[in-house]
Order: C-alpha cells, then structure tokens, then sequence
C-alpha cells in the first residue's frame, strides 16, 4: 500500500496533524528539561547543579503543558483512541505521571531546604529519567500494536502486554535523545567548564542517538505487516533512504557544529532538527492509523461539529500561544549567570 | 463480575483522592493568584514599600503551592483514560472539546506568564511585570470557567444527543453544553470558595504573627497589619455572598438533582405537609430511617419552596438502586454550611473590632483566625463531596452509570497504582505543605528578599528560586521595620 494513500486535507487529518505538532513539540520542549534532569546525576557541583536548574526554572511549566494539550487534546478529538491507549498502557502512564510529580516539586522544593536539597536533587533525577523511559516505552508499547476488542470498543489486553524486548529499547533510545538535547541545551546556556563537558557528552550521546535511531527504525518494520508492507514498497524503500540520509546529514553537521566550529546555538537546533525529522517518520509508518493497525484516525474521530468548535479556538489561540511561549524564551534569552540568576 | 466491582471501586477511590488533592491548591492558588496581582497594583499604584515586600512574600509561597497543583492537575487529565475509558469514549465528544480549550485559553496563559511573574520583574520592567501577574490570575479563573463547566454537564446533561450504534454523546448546541444549567452557579459558588479559602489563609497567617508579636510585647509591622486588613474584610463581605449563592446553588440542584437534595437534607421520607430541616441525625441506608433525628418543623420547605408547607418528596420515592450514599451526603454538607456561617461570624466579628479601633488588639478575634486558617480547604473539600457523591450512581447524571464508566482493568492494576498514588502523594505533598508552613512562620520583613535571593552571611549571592532558611532569618539590624 502507499504511504500517501488516504491522505485528504480534511478535518480529521488536520487535528491529527495537530495533535501530533503538539506532541512533537512536547518532546522536544520537555525532552531537553528531562535530558538536563538526567544529566544532573554527572554534576555533581552544586554551583553547576544550580545554574542547570536556572536554565530551565522559567520555562518547564510551559514545556510540560504541551503533554496536557497532547493528552488533552486526543481526549477531544480522537476519544475513542484516547479511550483505548490509555489503558494498555496503564503503567507506563502512571509511572511517567508519578515521575513527574517528582521531577516538577523539584524545581522548587530543591531551594526551600538545605538538609535535603540532595533528597530533592535525586528526586529531580530520578523522576526525569522514569518519565522520559515511561514516554519511550510507551511509544513502542503503541507502535507494537495493542490488542482491542472493536464491539465493545475498549482495550482487550493485560496490564503487562506493553513489557517487550522492543518498548524497553525504544525507552531507553528516548532517554538517551533526550540527553543529547540537553546536553546541547546546556551548550547553549553555558560557559566555561560546565559548557565544555557539556560538548564532550553531547558528542558521545550523539553517537548513541543515531545508533537507536538506526536500531529502532530496523525493527519497526518487523513488528506488523502493515508496516512491513508499507517500507518494503518500492516508495517505501526510496523514502526510508531518504529520512535515513537526512538523520545522517544532520547529524553530521552537529557534530561538525559542536567541535570544528564550536558553536553555541547550532547543536541545539540541529538536534531538534533530528528529532523533528524521525517524528516525520514516525508518522510515516502510523498513518492514517491511530492505534496500529487496527484503528484509524476516521474511525477514532470526535463528530463533525467538535472538530470545527476547537478549530476555531485552536486557530485563535494556538498563534496567540506560540507568540508569549517565544516571548518568555526571549526574556529568558543568553546564559545562565552563575552569580545573579534571573530576578 | 466481582472482580470488574472491586476495579470499579478502586478507580473511585483513586479519583476522588487524587482529585481532592488536586483541588486543594487551586482552591488556594486561584485566590492567591488575584491577591498577588491585588498587591502588586497597590504597590505600583501607592509606592507603598508594604505592598512589595507581601507581593514576595506571598509569591514565595505561591510558587510551591502552583507547583504542586500543577504536576497533581496532570495526573487528572490522564486519570480519564486510564481508569475511565469508558466515559471517555462516551463522553469525549460533548465534554473533550471544553477540556481543550481549558488547556489553551487556561494553563499556556498560566504556564507561560509564571516565569516573567516569579522571576522577570528586573527584565521586563513594571508594566509588562503587572501584565504578566494579571495573565496568570486570568488563567487561573479560565481554568476554573472550563473544567467547572465540564463538571457542571455531567451533572446537568444539556446540548447533546446520544449515537445509538456507539452510545457516545454527540454535541448539538456547543452555547447549551458550556453554560448547562448548573453551571453558572457551580462557577460563582466555587470562584468564591477559592477567594474565601484564601482569605482564610491570609488571615490566618497575620493573626499568627499578630499574636507572636503580641506575646513578646512587640510592635507588627504594617505589613502584618496590611494582610490582616485586607483578609478581614474579604471575610466579611465574601462569607455572606458565599451563603447566598449556595442558597441559590441549593434551589438549582433541587430543580435539576432533587435526589441530591433529598440526600443533602437526610428525607428519607416524604413531607407532604412541609419538610422539616434537620440539623442532626444518623442517617441509616438500611432502615431508609434518619435515626436521632433533630430538626426545626417546616423550615426546609420554606428554605427551598418559600412555602411553610409546601410538599416535599423523600427518597422513598426513588428506586433504591437510584440512590446516592445518604450518610456520607447528609454529613459533608453540614460540614460546609457550618463552615460558611462560622467564616461569616469571623467577618461580623472583624467589622466590630474595626469600629472600635481594636482590630489588631483584638486577641481572641486573631485566634479565632488563626484556628480558622483551613476552613476553606475543608470546606471545598466537604462541597466536592457533597456534589460529586450526591450525584451518584451516575457519572452523567441519568445517562451514564458510574458502574458502565470504568476502565477494563484489573482490580491488581488499579489497586497498585492507587498505592503509589497515596504514597507518594502524601509524602510529596506533605514535604511541600511544610515548607509553605515555614515559610509562613516567619512574618514578612522590610525588604522581604525576593523569590530568586539567597542571603548567605554577609555576600549576598542569588540563585533562582533559592531563599532558603538564612535567607528568612535576616539579621534584625538590616530590618529596622520589624
Ligand atoms: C469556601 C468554600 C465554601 C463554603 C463556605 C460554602 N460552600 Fe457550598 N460548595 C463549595 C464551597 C463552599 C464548592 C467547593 O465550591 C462546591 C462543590 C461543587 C460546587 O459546585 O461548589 C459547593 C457545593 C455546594 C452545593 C452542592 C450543589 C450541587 O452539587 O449541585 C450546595 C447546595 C452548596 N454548596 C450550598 C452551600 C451553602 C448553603 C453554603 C453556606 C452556608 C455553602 N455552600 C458554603
Ligand atoms: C476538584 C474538586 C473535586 C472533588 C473534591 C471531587 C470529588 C469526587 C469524589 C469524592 C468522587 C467519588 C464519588 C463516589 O465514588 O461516590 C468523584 C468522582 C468523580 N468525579 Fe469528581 N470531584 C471534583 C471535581 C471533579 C471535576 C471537575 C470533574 C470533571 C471534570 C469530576 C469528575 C468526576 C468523575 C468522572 C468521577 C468518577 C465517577 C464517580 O465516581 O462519580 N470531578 N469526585
Ligand atoms: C478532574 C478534573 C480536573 C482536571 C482533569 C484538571 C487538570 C489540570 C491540569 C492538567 C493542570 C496542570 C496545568 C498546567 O500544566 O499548567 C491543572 C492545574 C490547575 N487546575 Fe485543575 N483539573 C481538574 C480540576 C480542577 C478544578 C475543579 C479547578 C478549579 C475550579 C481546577 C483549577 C486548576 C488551576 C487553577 C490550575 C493551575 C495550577 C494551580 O493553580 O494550582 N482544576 N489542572
């Protein structure tokens, strides 16, 4: 089957297409706050530990609320697929929700108490890492497959059916990308010492990120015949080269960004460049299915009138949201000083 | 079918803790969230240095109870799905529309204005700085409008048709299903709620420092004063408003939900001469009886009918599996109605001190704040219950069964995860209330540091949201005002 089979410009593509904007830009937003968690557990200087955490204080609340609108916003427009993921991966969600209790006081309780400010710290670390290995095994826990039962519309597995060789890879592929965007977060953020590490592991975890890219995009294809069928295509076949090369490309040029010209930004927008480009393929093997390969995104959709109610919002609000989001980054905008911190 | 029972009632039991804990900050942080952009006018306004430093001291405070209300609000918006996915499939298309636009007209504008409000005052100057203040009190009364109208629809299904082949709920009129008809009054009565609660929290911390600095013979400093003032006068013409508007919240359900009522009111039995109000009683499920019934004769038929003896049907004219758990009805809306007439008292009682000039030498008025300090938290809380128990056995009233909601799930998955969920809860969220608490046990000072200020020895350093212990026990010398 080709892949653009089915594509029609029509609202419930469109709030597909939304829905997946916000779940990409979620992962990218609180990707690199929940790498930066991750990677407090190598520094172990508080003076860095501090400065870490100040590069992100003003903004993880707005990052994390890309998953309420990702979540949210399924729940809207696609409830029956809302209503039939969210069980099958029952734990992984809890986990990843309970994770982020601990990862979110953090940012503040960390700062009212001096005996367990280490308490704190591990809180931050630990909840980061559960979170983003929740996300990951979540992810493959969907795109494995799920096991539903159509006439009473509900899931129809166990609570362990997501456990397999292949979410658990996924996972850990997800915590490690979201170490690289920290990391070349920090890059950004920071000077001296901190920064230049912050280099050396970025480089590393670059390494590993194209590596579970590779791995995972090798063994999707495998995992349903939908899929297989649909890569193994002569259009299929052309177009994984492709994505494959660009990665490539990308990552190239990260690299080249972070050590021969050893710049700032660069790394950083590269990265989410990457992510944003494996997120297209991504989408690539799901379409037009939403739970697959059992239901598609017309199956699962809200009726007609919903649709064009939250467009309208959507269309009004989304622009409006972007426009502050940007607007706080710019205040917040240049390193972290390791003296003042913002007031 | 004994299994799919027990997953049932687990997944209530997990809703409604989550939920309530969830609720607690809101119903502090809506409040706060308009006293701070209160404050901060005032202080723009007057250049009176009092307002500044409880603008920082409260939006220290603010700060950790937003957080907390945050991470526990994500928990909510999943919790649908997990262990409701039934209801969710049904009802997703009616109520997910409102919920979306909860997330982009409320929590962006909240999430996206907290950083310039915690930490941008210096980088984006006064005006913009008030802005960003106001936004996140907006957004906190936006979230409040959406989610209370969803809570509202399935209380009082209205605009929608129901799919025969799917049995979900379709929307029809988006106007009806937004402003159902209890909407409008569960919207005014819970804004208020957050604006008491916080009043009450407010004046409960000055009446504390009040009476310290009365103990150790001392003056308090204008600010402590200011709060007290400004709380006291919430109280006394908030309470009545609330009283009233719960009476109308009261005439609404009977119209819409009388077996609520019935239960609210513990009548078992029907009144067709006049109902009586009962004040105490033990209502009994079993017997269908109010056992140790005290009541004053007729008083409730007048209350909701404005008749001494209008008729008033009981529940004995409801199918037992119709009917809500009256006990747990009864008791938590005496709870609230108790705690809005004592929260009125505490107002009458601040408006005589304040006529004699004895309001901030009036010491048992500050106890009787002091002691006061919780009883919004409790009193949403007992409302909550009232209203989402009362409307049991249904989730959409009438329609859907709470029993055909659940998620198919085991009760081992359900129970486990409820486990971790009270666990973790109360250790987090009581690690969290404590730091509120020290924080609240120091009075505010002249020159309150801000949120991102570290006060080490002599250097003063900064971090961001550092102002732990030194930073609070500022030495007395720099603080000629305290
Ligand atoms: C500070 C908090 C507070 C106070 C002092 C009161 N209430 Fe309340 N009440 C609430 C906070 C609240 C609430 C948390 O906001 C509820 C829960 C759901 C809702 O709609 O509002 C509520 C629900 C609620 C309901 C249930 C409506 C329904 O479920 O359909 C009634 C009848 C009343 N209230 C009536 C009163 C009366 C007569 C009060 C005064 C004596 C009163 N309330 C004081
Ligand atoms: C925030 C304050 C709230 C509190 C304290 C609260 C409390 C409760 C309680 C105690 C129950 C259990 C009732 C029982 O099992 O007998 C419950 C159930 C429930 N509530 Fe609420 N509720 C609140 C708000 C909401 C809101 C805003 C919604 C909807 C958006 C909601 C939707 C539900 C649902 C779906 C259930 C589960 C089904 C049920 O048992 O009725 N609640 N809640
Ligand atoms: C079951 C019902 C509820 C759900 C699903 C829910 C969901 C959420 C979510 C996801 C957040 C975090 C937003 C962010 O990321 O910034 C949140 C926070 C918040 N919610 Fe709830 N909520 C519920 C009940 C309520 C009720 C009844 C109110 C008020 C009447 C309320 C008011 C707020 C406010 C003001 C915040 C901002 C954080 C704070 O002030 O502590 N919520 N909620």
């Amino acid at each position: 089957m080709p892949i653009v089979d089915g594509i029609s410009f029509d609202l419930t593509f469109i709030w597909a297409f939304l829905i997946a904007l916000a779940v990409l830009i979620y992962v990218v937003l609180d990707g690199f706050d929940l790498g930066l968690g991750m990677l407090f557990a190598a520094e172990r200087k508080r003076g860095d530990r501090d400065v870490m955490m100040n590069s992100v204080a003003p903004v993880w609340d707005g990052n994390e609320t890309w998953l309420v609108l990702g979540g949210g916003g399924l729940f809207a427009a696609f409830p029956l697929a809302y209503a039939l993921i969210l069980p099958a991966l029952y734990a992984p969600i809890i986990a990843m929700l309970l994770a982020l209790i601990f990862r979110g006081v953090a940012f503040e309780f960390r700062w009212r108490t001096e005996r367990w400010r280490g308490v704190w710290d591990i809180a931050f670390i630990g909840g980061s890492a559960v979170a983003a290995l929740s996300q990951g095994i979540a992810l493959g826990g969907l795109l494995q497959g799920i096991e539903i039962d159509m006439t009473a519309r509900a899931y129809a597995g166990g609570w362990w059916d997501w456990l397999t060789p292949f979410s658990v890879t996924v996972g850990v592929a997800v915590m490690v990308g979201y170490m690289l965007l920290g990391a070349t977060w920090l890059v950004m953020k920071t000077t001296g010492d901190l920064q230049d590490r912050m280099r050396r592991r970025a480089w590393f975890l670059g390494v590993v990120t194209v590596g579970f890219i590779g791995v995972v995009s090798l063994w999707t294809p495998f995992l349903q015949e939908g899929y297989y069928s649909r890569w193994f295509s002569s259009w299929g076949i052309g177009l994984a080269t492709l994505v494959g090369l660009a990665v490539l490309t990308l990552a190239g040029l990260m690299f080249r960004a972070l050590y021969v010209h050893r710049h700032d930004y660069w790394p950083f927008i590269l990265a989410l460049a990457m992510f944003a480009l494996c997120f297209v393929g991504l989408g690539m093997s799901m379409f037009p299915y939403i739970v697959p390969t059992e239901v598609t995104i017309y199956e699962a959709a809200a009726p007609r009138n919903a649709q064009i109610f939250m467009l309208v919002g959507a269309g009004i609000l989304l622009p409006i949201i972007l426009a502050y989001t940007a607007y706080a980054y710019w205040v917040f905008r240049g390193k972290v000083d390791p003296e003042a911190g913002y007031h | 079918m004994l299994e799919s029972f027990d997953a049932v009632l687990l997944a209530r039991i997990q809703f409604a803790f989550t939920v309530s804990f969830h609720f607690l900050f809101p119903a502090f942080t809506i409040g706060l969230a308009s006293y701070l952009a209160v404050l901060n006018s005032l202080w723009l306004w007057t250049k009176d240095h009092k307002y500044l430093d409880l603008f920082r001291y409260w939006v220290k405070i603010f700060a950790l109870a937003f957080a907390m209300g945050v991470v526990s609000g994500i928990v909510m918006s999943y919790q649908f799905g997990t262990n409701w996915s039934v209801f969710s499939d049904r009802a997703g298309p009616v109520i997910g529309a409102p919920m979306a636009y909860e997330v982009l007209s409320a929590f962006f504008l909240e999430a996206g204005f907290l950083g310039i409000m915690l930490f941008g005052r210096e980088r984006v100057g006064p005006g913009l700085h008030m802005v960003a203040t106001a936004m996140v009190a907006l957004g906190t009364f936006f979230s409040a409008f959406w989610i209370l109208s969803v809570n509202s629809w399935m209380q009082t299904p209205a605009g929608y048709s129901i799919d025969p082949d799917t049995g979900q709920f379709l929307p029809e009129n988006f106007w009806e299903i937004i402003f159902n008809p209890s909407f409008p009054y569960r919207l005014m009565h819970t804004v208020t709620a957050a604006y008491l609660t916080t009043a009450f929290i407010v004046g409960g911390v000055a009446a504390y420092h009040l009476l310290r600095r009365r103990r150790r013979r001392e003056q308090p400093s204008e600010a402590t004063k200011t709060m007290f003032s400004m709380a006291m006068w919430m109280a006394a013409i908030v309470a009545p408003v609330q009283i009233f508007l719960g009476d109308l919240h009261g005439l609404n359900t009977l119209e819409h939900q009388s077996v609520k009522v019935m239960a609210m009111e513990g009548h078992y039995e029907s009144h067709p001469n006049g109902a009586p109000l009962y004040l105490f009683g033990i209502p009994n499920d079993e017997t269908q009886t109010l056992d140790y019934a005290i009541g004053i004769p007729n008083l409730s038929s007048l209350i909701l009918k404005h008749h001494w003896d209008a008729p008033l049907d009981g529940l004995d004219t409801i199918p037992d599996e119709d009917q809500p758990p009256v006990g747990i009805v009864f008791w938590s809306f005496r709870i609230m109605v108790a705690l809005g007439f004592a929260m009125m008292g505490v107002g009458l009682w601040s408006l005589w001190a304040r006529w004699r000039g004895r309001l901030f030498e009036a010491p048992w008025l500050h106890r009787a704040a002091l002691a006061m300090s919780p009883s919004g938290l409790i009193a949403v809380l007992a409302g909550w219950v009232t209203t989402e128990v009362g409307r049991q056995p249904y989730t959409v009233y009438g329609l859907l069964r709470t029993s055909e909601s659940a998620a198919p799930l085991d009760a081992a998955a359900v129970g486990t995860s409820l486990v971790a969920f009270i666990v973790i809860y109360f250790a987090v969220f009581g690690a969290g209330t404590f730091y509120i608490l020290r924080l609240m046990g120091h009075p505010p000072v002249f020159g309150e540091p801000k949120l991102g200020e570290v006060v080490k020895g002599p250097i003063r350093t900064a971090g961001i949201t550092p102002a732990p212990e030194e930073a609070v026990r500022r030495p007395n010398a720099v603080n000629p005002g305290e």
